[in-house]
């Protein structure tokens, strides 16, 4: 039977190291909802979506008073847009429409935010893709719970640079539609490279059309926990350091997993995956950067960080594969700026570049992530940015991304609000040189080869 | 059966158990296990019950325990096993 060393344990872990499901989230497939007539696409989606999760947010909270334990975020991930309204769609006006649908159909059932305003254009782009596309900024400039995000390459199809380019200029133009409000809009919208079909987490979750009807995903995380165990291994070796990760990791995605299957129970929707990424919040000791310093680093970037996050990842997973026997989505470490209160001092004491930001994102799940850069940055160069990143991914069969928000009339030194869970960031420096002739070559980078590894 | 964990947390005082186990007898919770320390003055204590026969639903008993904690000072929290069990065993 249970005794009093664990309950204590697991309380603990709740109440003072931040342990919380980030979020459950809901996959609906809106393949069904096609038609060519624009205002029966609309309807059809928003009826759809309003009765699939119209349990969603009641079933999260009856959960969390149970089990007591948080469930931050209940959300939503449908079907990438452009293949939904591609039927109807002849402008980009047309699809901020169902932009608009969705936005009232999160805001009926309760959820904060709602993914899949998307498009997956690894190796081309339909005339839909690039209408939807287009219509990114105006759309997330009119909706407030809408999230979007463009698959831009894969290891299997090599990337787009056509889309490349023109996500470099959505990107600008995303930042100069909300620049009142400091670019907001651009932290609803991430570039991926090898995404996930069955991620849970914002900006980037979408409802692969490789799923079924309906899909409960689950987000957990646990930063504190992880940092506050390592704090009771200090100076022993990497055996043990691994060890203890491992065996945090393992915890914390166990009580993914209940809820995961109490959710699916619940709503009768089938489970689909745990997603074991850490998460950090701007919330004082919910950080990855103060488990890499836990580890030995002064601060996160300071030379050995990458070998430090290699570790914590793979152990992360290590240990989360045993607790759960679906794990998915993005699974890893997350590494965003503005998110996390350690990675913010870093920067702002000098200890961390963009630089050593894309060499991490090498070995850990995701890429840069919410980075503020000076509004002044050229489309160009946000696209040689989004290329580095998507070329990493690509070879090293993993998925990246970059959620980068250019700040419209901030330069370096100044810092920029998000509120909330988002935080808040230093700009970053952004490296000055011209990537334009590279960038302006158009055409495909080919998938590469899967041999001679080296 | 589903097990449910009460725990309360907090400074000790007089009745602290007596009060907590009046509750759950008025409403059919049948106590299981119990257990309890004092840590540095501070009461410690967990029970595991069985609802199944419980008058009132999980959500409302919740409530009413949080309340009670409020008023003897100390914090009261009930939850299913399942989150512990699911942590703490293969």
């Amino acid at each position: 039977m249970i005794n009093m060393f664990e309950v204590v344990e697991t309380n603990k872990m709740i109440e003072k190291e931040n342990l919380d499901v980030r979020t459950i989230t809901l996959g609906i497939s809106l393949l069904d909802c096609i038609d060519a007539d624009l205002k029966k696409v609309n309807e059809n989606i928003y009826n759809k979506i309003t009765m699939v999760a119209k349990n969603l947010v009641e079933t999260g909270q009856e959960i969390e008073k149970e089990f007591g334990i948080p469930i931050v975020n209940k959300r939503i991930s449908v079907t990438p847009i452009a293949l939904i309204g591609g039927a109807a769609c002849k402008s980009p006006e047309d699809f901020v429409t169902i932009a608009d649908t969705l936005d009232r159909a999160a805001k009926k059932v309760g959820v904060n935010l709602i993914g899949g305003y998307s498009a997956l254009v690894s190796k081309g782009m339909t005339q839909a893709d690039e209408l939807l596309i287009r219509s990114i900024p105006q759309a997330l400039k009119e909706t407030e719970r809408v999230c979007s995000s463009v698959n831009l390459g894969s290891t299997k199809t090599g990337i787009n640079m056509d889309a490349v380019k023109l996500m470099g200029e959505i990107l600008l133009e995303t930042a100069e539609l909300t620049k009142e409000q400091d670019s907001v809009s651009c932290m609803k919208l991430v570039v991926f490279c090898n995404a996930p079909d069955d991620n849970p987490f914002m900006a980037g979750a979408f409802h692969g059309v490789t799923e079924g009807d309906a899909i409960i995903n689950v987000g957990v995380s646990g930063p504190g926990v992880v940092k506050t165990a390592l704090s009771k291994v200090r100076g022993e070796n990497f055996e043990v350091l691994c060890e203890t990760i491992k065996k945090t990791a393992f915890k914390v995605t166990r009580v993914g997993q209940l809820v995961a299957q109490e959710a699916s129970k619940r709503l009768q929707i089938p489970f689909g995956i745990v997603d074991l990424s850490l998460a950090p919040t701007p919330a004082i000791g919910d950080s990855v950067a103060d488990i890499l310093c836990e580890c030995g680093l002064e601060y996160a970037g300071a030379p050995g960080t990458t070998a430090a996050l290699a570790l914590l990842n793979d152990q992360v997973k290590k240990g989360g594969v045993m607790a759960s026997s679906y794990v998915g989505g993005l699974s890893g470490a997350f590494i965003p700026v503005s998110e996390d209160q350690g990675m913010i001092d870093a920067v702002q004491a000098g200890a961390l570049s963009l630089e050593k930001l894309e060499a991490m994102t090498c070995v850990c799940s995701v890429g840069l992530d919410m980075i503020a850069i000076p509004g002044d940055t050229k489309a160009t160069t946000i696209s040689g940015m989004i290329a580095d990143e998507m070329a990493i991914g690509m070879i090293n069969q993993k998925t990246t991304a970059v959620r980068v928000i250019p700040v419209i009339g901030k330069g370096v030194g100044e810092t920029v609000e998000f509120g909330g869970l988002f935080g808040y960031a230093p700009i970053m420096p952004v490296n000055k040189f011209s990537c334009d002739d590279f960038i302006n070559r158009g055409g495909r980078i080919p998938a590469p080869i899967h041999s001679f590894k080296n | 059966m589903k097990k449910t964990i009460i725990t309360v947390v907090g400074r000790d005082t007089v009745g602290i158990i007596a009060r907590v186990c009046t509750y759950l007898a008025e409403n059919k919770i049948n106590i299981l296990d119990i257990s309890q320390t004092i840590v540095q003055g501070y009461f410690n204590m967990m029970m595991i019950v069985d609802m199944d026969n419980a008058g009132k639903k999980f959500d409302d008993i919740s409530a009413d325990l949080d309340k009670m904690g409020e008023e003897i000072g100390v914090m009261i929290k009930c939850q299913r096993e399942d989150i512990f069990d699911k942590m703490h065993r293969i």
